[in-house]
């Protein structure tokens, strides 16, 4: 049953894994993405790995994948010249592609791997968050800090690199508005009567 | 395990296969970088299943955490590299890569 469940998954992942590549248009790409998460989460919850699956649900197509919609979506591209040059790429492509993958053919073929004896999803503990979460606050902490950090610079990265000031829009300057002393605004005038300033 | 049952050379099976289709997406789309993009992304999914598999297969935990940091890692790297995509378009007004030599701005 399982293993049925698996081919069908796998069959599905694969086949937009190629639509990804393959799509004319960048935004069925992006939803191929999608669809291809969807999936794999779907694989790794049938091994019992139901944590990772759910993380992977979360990361890539909420926030991964919107992403690529929103920019995809903004940026006004003209699709048709992005293909050109495709037919002539296509084989080159299938050339690494076979090569690669004749590779870790070899590279599989020599190895040997248990042959899932130890099968277990969630070590020394009943369910797979728990088991997770025993060991990333003490074992793996000084990793999982440092894994937010890597997430904080590159929030500020992004940050830095799409903000511009644009000399004809009208900003809020907080320090000039703060920094502003009574001399600066307001004048006393002596207005003789009869006579204007 | 039986011969009927999943075992760890199915999903290195569908990673391997995954890994490839995105090395292939790199070296078709040569002009579209945002299907590079993508094609990065499926890389990090297929090494992804490759590290899960392994952990629960070998009935270590290690592998999945490992997972988790290299999740992080993907979020960062799309961030970072649709900001720069944006950067380049607003610059350039157009997406397409195939020579991007000019280093100046």
């Amino acid at each position: 049953m399982a293993l049925i469940a698996f081919y069908i998954l796998s069959t599905v992942v694969v086949l937009s894994a190629l639509f990804v590549v393959a799509a004319r248009n960048p935004v069925h790409s992006v939803l191929w993405l999608i669809l291809a998460f969807f999936t794999s989460a779907g694989l790794l919850v049938l091994i019992g790995a139901e944590f990772l699956a759910m993380l992977l649900v979360v990361v890539y197509v909420g926030a991964v994948a919107v992403l690529f919609l929103f920019v995809v979506m903004m940026l006004d591209i003209d699709f048709v010249a992005l293909r050109q040059g495709f037919q002539n790429y296509l084989v080159v492509g299938v050339l690494v592609a076979l090569a690669l993958l004749a590779e870790i053919g070899i590279v599989a073929a020599a190895a040997t791997f248990g042959g899932g004896e130890a099968f277990n999803p969630n070590p020394g503990a009943s369910t797979n968050a728990e088991a997770l979460s025993r060991v990333l606050y003490t074992d793996y902490l000084l990793l999982f800090q440092m894994s937010g950090v890597v997430l904080l610079v590159a929030m500020m990265g992004a940050i830095v690199l799409t903000l511009r000031s644009r000399p004809s829009v009208k900003r809020q300057n907080i320090a000039e508005q703060t920094g502003r002393k009574r001399k600066d605004a307001v004048e006393l005038k002596d207005v003789r009567p009869g006579q204007g300033i | 395990m039986a011969g009927a049952e999943l075992t760890l050379g199915h999903y290195l099976a569908v990673s391997a296969a995954l890994f490839t289709i995105g090395v292939f997406g790199i070296f078709v789309n040569r002009k579209n970088i945002i299907v590079i993009l993508m094609s990065i992304e499926l890389i990090l999914l297929s090494v992804n299943i490759n590290l899960v598999a392994f952990s629960v297969f070998n009935g270590t935990i290690m592998g999945q955490v490992f997972a988790m940091l290299v999740l992080t890692v993907a979020a960062a790297e799309a961030a970072v590299g649709l900001a720069i995509l944006v950067v380049y378009f607003r610059n350039r007004g157009e997406i397409a890569v195939e020579d991007v030599n000019v280093l100046r701005g």
